[in-house]
């Protein structure tokens, strides 16, 4: 697995905020009846968490299970244990009319950290209310952020996790490093 | 003369001096100077010249309504053409120079058409410059141009940042004046989350120039208590500098924050902005002063009464050391009030209503000022400046009763609510006769997806003028608004105003009211844009009975004041001359934005490296570092070709084809749709999207497909693999992958919702590599221990291999006609992988190519390619494609539409190879002539070229193209004229012109 590497490589830069790869994750798409008993058994046998709420998200440790559309969730996990977690769910779900596929390189993950200025960045970007109390740990979000389809959500206060595409990977991290530039804090948040 | 006095100006530091040049000449000014202000204390009045008459013109307003005073703001990739003085902040270092004259501003030539202003009456342009018609461009135009236009557009890369912000509130209030401010409170008060924003850097609008009280204390102290307690509340925003642009759909609100205008040395973004969701707007907006419409109401030193005020309040200057006052209301005495008790001499306040003024004309009266009730000013005298004005009955036809001298006039027609955001998103307006205003009409508001109105007013911009009623509306406007988004407003007691009481205002359009031609043709409504009272009456005269229509015939109220301070005197012109009453004739529609804002800003984060989104494979970099020279591709960037140091990129390309055909190439086709398909229903759905049946394919297998939209047009092209029983992978072109994946889902989600069907859209999860030539097979052979012989791996068949520590899915599919390999890997692997090939295939002498030699190889195969054979009207049929639409199946995406009469008619263009006779390449794009001119006199065509390549295989051009019953001509040639006028010969061939029984691709 030496070989695998994030498209942008380890990259980080410190504005008012830091932002940084934050490097290759598990990331499995799983469509079906959110519904069913044996879906929801699956993905808590193999994410150890519940199904999240609509736009939520529910983490435990490096698993998480997001809720992407009334019929797709992303689990994420370990990069390396991604081929696991695919088969595991295939396995499991195996019967029911769903789609289990590894989508783990088709991503780049991006953190914005170091404080409630990492709202603000999001903010100058993505049409979604940054605000303290509309948003917070525990919600996920698939929006747009400037010109590329993109999801957020807050592994805690103080920092915003965004996945995107792998292709745009130095265009999104141009944007949030833009978006925190020393001085350019709109200090609505902050 | 104008000047700065010695006391006064609540807004300036005067222990800090600023220094900034106008037209290279330094002047000083000091902090909290707008450079309106500043100018104005160094007797700059003089900023300017009209758009058509280059006539002189000076400052008239003190804020955003500003018409003359534009200048050129900045140097270099800081300029900015067009920024009013007036909405500028003085800093240290500022420069600017005004604009709209040659060769200078005291000296221009252009003033030379007001000499000839009898000759350019309104639509001289379109009267005049009609014919002879060929003149437009060579004569005209070019002349026009140079004389036309306001500011220049800036040379340099503008050397800023932008950002936007998308924020979300309740109640939205714009204006921070005492109505803004109450009803932010009001709004806050009751829990709401509330942004009130103000486009000066101050609080409180006019009332501290203005004064009255509230609740027993000067009004500029309510402002700042009611601002110290705003301050503190938590779901309270306040942003300084930051303008309502435009109000739309839905509570969708732009605030456009002028961020570091003023300390251009900051870091940060010059302008920010806001992209704001609002459950309720209440705009505060304010009114604006009417000029009044009297001969010569354009020389410089005639300003508005409320403008003059303000810089002597605000910023300690005085605009003239006697200054006439002329009005139809009382506001106007305020300014006389002012100016005398700063000192300064008031000769008269001439007012047009004969019954004369309420409570502010007594105190005038009782400061000694002289009064003329009745009156009106018949002429301004004096070019640069003012000298004098003429006295006469406003009742009258002008005849002078007496000249006064003096050197600025301060004028006031009255108050115009500033209605432009209530009006942006279909707020209706009424005519209030008694205040001679258009105010809101509170019962039309602009309605939201519930029906309901989304924006209210308050304050002056509510049609109040009285500082009681502002308090009053505001309050009710910030609590209501707090309601209708489900919050509960205190019952909290409004602060008590008090003012002197006002005599009603008596409309005056034109002054006098009887004024001949003559002074008609003096009296300025729109100062920028050179209209007078005589344009906007010929235009009625002519048949311009529309305000619409009269606007752009006149062209009153255009450019960058959109007629902030001409619309309504020239609507009110224009009824006169219609004979029909104000409201009949309406308003011109208010466009968003209020006032101009900076391009850049709507651009925001879109410029330099972030202007648009490139999308880049797993091995860009390696292609970068070897020389790819590039081809958009979509939003892709993928190599063309490589070429060497000192090669040529024709060069490149042909020595890329050959080394694949003679031994091994690689191509980075990682762009390549990727999607998906699963299901118990998947085959039956994808029978439905190809043309042919993709459902009896085995697992293991692969087949090309051919996909038609609705209306049976082919649409994109690919190989399905089938992975296993339920699930197949459809490879689609590239800038198919994102459509063709929204395609597969829209059909699904809204047609046969009921099938089990589920799709993803994996295209990027892969790094896909083709490896091609006669050594394909054994480069990789070399790098797995898997089966990948002619029997195990067959062509046309899939299957999974690793190399080395990589795993892959290997697809044997030809796209070059030679022996071919299609290797999909993780795409975080992919760069590690072709790595590993290069290396291995060194000895085969492996060849990376681009797309060029992709095409080349295709062509030479007769293999069609979506968006060159294809164009949104072609047909699968037309391609001789038949083989690929199946005659079994009852039904798929487009064969309906094929049916059609004009779709199965014979004569429509087919394909065929053409072979130009001397072995030229023939010009993309040419079009093969026929006998005869068409109806217009064109020459008819019978074919066109859709690809055109000189072949390094065959040593010669190769060409496609759709022509008439081609397929059935083979051997005939055409002739396709080039655009030199020479003509050059084509054979029509086969559209196959390399290994016809396709033995190489089958090895």
């Amino acid at each position: 697995m030496s070989e695998a590497v994030s498209a942008l490589d380890g990259a980080s830069h410190e504005g008012f905020v830091r932002v940084e790869d934050m490097g290759l994750r598990a990331m499995i798409t799983l469509r079906g009846d959110l519904a069913s008993a044996t879906l929801r058994k699956a993905v808590k046998a193999a994410a150890g968490v519940d199904l999240p709420e609509a736009r939520g998200i529910e983490v435990a440790g490096d698993r998480a299970v997001a809720w992407m559309s009334p019929d797709e969730l992303l689990i994420l996990g370990a990069y390396d244990a991604a081929q696991e977690l695919r088969d595991k769910l295939e396995k499991d779900i195996s019967g029911e009319h769903a789609l289990v596929a590894d989508v783990s390189d088709a991503r780049a993950l991006l953190r914005v950290s170091g404080g409630v200025g990492a709202r603000e960045v999001i903010a100058k970007l993505c049409p979604v209310d940054m605000a303290p109390e509309a948003f917070g740990p525990g919600q996920f979000r698939r929006t747009r952020m400037a010109q590329i389809p993109a999801a957020i959500w807050m592994p805690d206060a103080q920092s915003v996790q965004v996945v995107c595409f792998r292709s745009v990977a130095e265009y999104a991290f141009n944007l949030l490093r833009n978006a925190a530039a020393p001085g350019s804090e709109a200090g609505l948040f902050i | 003369m104008s000047t700065r006095l010695a006391n006064g100006g609540r807004l300036l530091n005067k222990a800090r001096t600023l220094e900034f040049t106008f037209n290279g000449k330094r002047f000083k000014g000091v902090e909290g100077d707008t450079l309106a202000s500043a100018l104005l204390a160094n007797d700059q009045m003089l900023v300017g010249r009209s758009f058509k008459y280059h006539r002189p013109r000076g400052i008239v307003s003190s804020g955003a309504e500003e018409p003359n005073a534009l200048v050129g703001l900045g140097e270099d990739a800081r300029f900015e053409p067009n920024q009013r003085v007036t909405t500028t902040e003085l800093f240290d270092g500022l420069t600017c120079a005004s604009q709209n004259h040659w060769p200078s501003l005291e000296f221009d030539i252009g003033a030379i058409n007001a000499k000839l202003s009898r000759f350019l009456p309104a639509g001289f342009y379109y009267k005049t410059f009609m014919f002879p018609r060929p003149f437009w461009k060579h004569v005209y135009e070019p002349i026009i141009r140079q004389s036309a236009g306001l500011g220049r557009a800036p040379r340099d890369r503008d050397q800023d940042s932008y950002e936007h912000f998308y924020a979300f509130f309740d109640v939205v209030v714009i204006g921070g004046g005492v109505a803004g401010l109450q009803a932010a409170k009001a709004a806050g008060d009751a829990g709401a989350k509330v942004l009130l924003m103000e486009q000066t850097p101050h609080w409180g609008g006019r009332a501290p120039v203005d004064g009255g009280t509230v609740d027993g204390q000067p009004v500029d102290k309510f402002v700042d208590g009611i601002v110290s307690v705003l301050e503190t509340m938590e779901n309270v925003t306040l942003r300084r500098r930051m303008m309502g642009a435009g109000v739309y759909d839905h509570g969708y609100l732009l605030g456009y924050e002028r961020v570091n205008d003023h300390r251009p040395d900051a870091s940060g973004p010059r302008h920010r902005l806001w992209r704001i969701r609002a459950g309720q707007i209440v705009t505060a907006t304010g009114a604006i002063e009417r000029p009044i419409c009297f001969s010569g109401n354009d020389v410089p030193g005639v300003m508005l009464a409320s403008a003059v005020r303000d810089y002597a309040v605000d910023y300690g200057v005085s605009i003239g050391d006697r200054t006439v006052v002329v009005t139809n209301n009382d506001d106007a005495y305020r300014t006389a009030i002012t100016l005398k008790k700063l000192g300064l001499e008031i000769p008269a306040i001439v007012d047009t209503r004969a019954s004369g003024g309420g409570a502010l004309a007594g105190e005038a009266i009782e400061l000694g000022i002289r009064v003329e009730n009745g009156k009106g000013i018949a002429r301004v005298k004096g070019k640069k400046r003012v000298e004098a004005v003429e006295i006469c009955v406003q009742a009258g036809e002008g005849a002078a009763l007496e000249e006064i001298r003096c050197d600025a006039v301060a004028m006031s027609g009255g108050w115009s609510p500033i209605v432009h955001l209530w009006s942006h998103c279909g707020g209706k307006l009424l005519w209030d006769e008694e205040k001679a205003m258009f105010r809101p009409d509170v019962d039309n508001a602009p309605t939201g997806a519930d029906g309901q109105g989304f924006v209210r007013c308050a304050g002056a911009a509510e049609g109040h003028l009285d500082l009681a009623d502002v308090l009053n509306g505001a309050d009710a406007a910030g609590k209501a608004a707090a309601q209708a988004t489900g919050h509960t407003p205190k019952r909290s007691k409004v602060p008590v105003a008090d003012n002197p009481k006002e005599a009603g205002i008596e409309p005056v359009w034109l002054m006098p009211q009887g004024a001949g031609v003559k002074l008609r043709m003096k009296a300025w409504l729109d100062y920028q844009n050179d209209v007078k009272v005589s344009d906007v009456q010929l235009a009625a005269r002519e048949g311009f009975e529309s305000v619409e229509h009269a606007k752009r015939y006149t062209t009153l109220g255009m450019a960058t004041d959109q007629g902030k301070l001409s619309n309504i005197n020239g609507l009110a012109i224009l009824s006169d001359a219609l004979g029909q009453p104000i409201p009949q004739t309406g308003t011109t529609t208010f466009r968003p934005p209020y006032t101009p804002i900076s391009l850049a800003s709507i651009a925001g984060e879109a410029r330099n490296e972030t202007f648009q989104p490139l999308r880049k494979t797993p091995m860009h970099r390696w292609h970068a570092e070897n020389g790819a020279y590039w081809e958009p591709v979509g939003a892709w960037r993928r190599p063309y070709c490589f070429p060497k140091p000192g090669e040529s990129i024709e060069d490149a390309v042909q020595r890329e084809v050959k080394a694949t055909r003679d031994s091994l190439g690689l191509l980075d086709a990682s762009t390549l749709g990727k999607i998906i398909v699963k299901g118990p229903d998947a085959g039956r759905f994808l029978d439905m999207l190809y043309t042919n049946m993709m459902s009896t394919l085995k697992p293991g297998r692969c087949r090309y497909g051919l996909m038609c939209n609705e209306n049976g047009f082919l649409m994109d092209d690919g190989v399905v693999a089938r992975l296993d029983e339920e699930t197949f992978l459809c490879h689609t072109t590239t800038g198919g992958a994102e459509s063709i994946h929204a395609h597969m889902e829209e059909w699904l989600q809204t047609e046969w919702w009921d099938w089990k069907v589920y799709t993803a859209n994996v295209t990027e999860q892969f790094a896909q590599v083709a490896v091609v030539g006669p050594k394909a097979r054994k480069v990789l052979e070399k790098l797995t221990d898997d089966d990948i012989s002619a029997e195990a791996l067959s062509f046309m068949g899939w299957t999974d291999v690793t190399f080395g520590t990589i795993r892959a899915r290997v697809f044997r599919i030809s796209f070059s006609g030679e022996l071919s390999y299609e290797i999909a890997v993780r795409a975080s692997h992919g760069r590690a992988f072709w790595d590993m090939i290069l290396k291995a295939g060194a000895e085969f002498d492996v060849t990376p190519y681009g797309t060029e030699a992709l095409h080349i190889m295709r062509a030479e195969k007769g293999f069609i390619m979506i968006g060159d054979e294809t164009d949104g009207t072609v047909i699968p049929q037309d391609l001789g494609l038949d083989w690929a639409i199946s005659k079994k199946k009852d039904d798929y995406l487009g064969k309906r539409a094929q049916e059609r009469r004009h779709m199965s008619d014979p004569t429509r263009w087919k394909l065929v190879g053409l072979e130009t006779l001397d072995g030229a390449t023939l010009p993309d794009g040419a079009y093969a002539t026929a006998q005869g001119n068409n109806a217009n006199g064109q020459r008819n065509v019978q074919g066109r070229v859709t690809s055109t390549y000189h072949s390094p295989t065959l040593g010669r051009g190769i060409a496609m193209g759709l022509v008439l019953n081609g397929p059935d001509r083979m051997g005939e040639v055409l002739e396709f004229p080039k655009v030199d006028g020479t003509v050059m010969r084509a054979k029509i061939v086969e559209p196959v012109f390399y290994d016809k029984d396709g033995e190489k691709q089958n090895v």
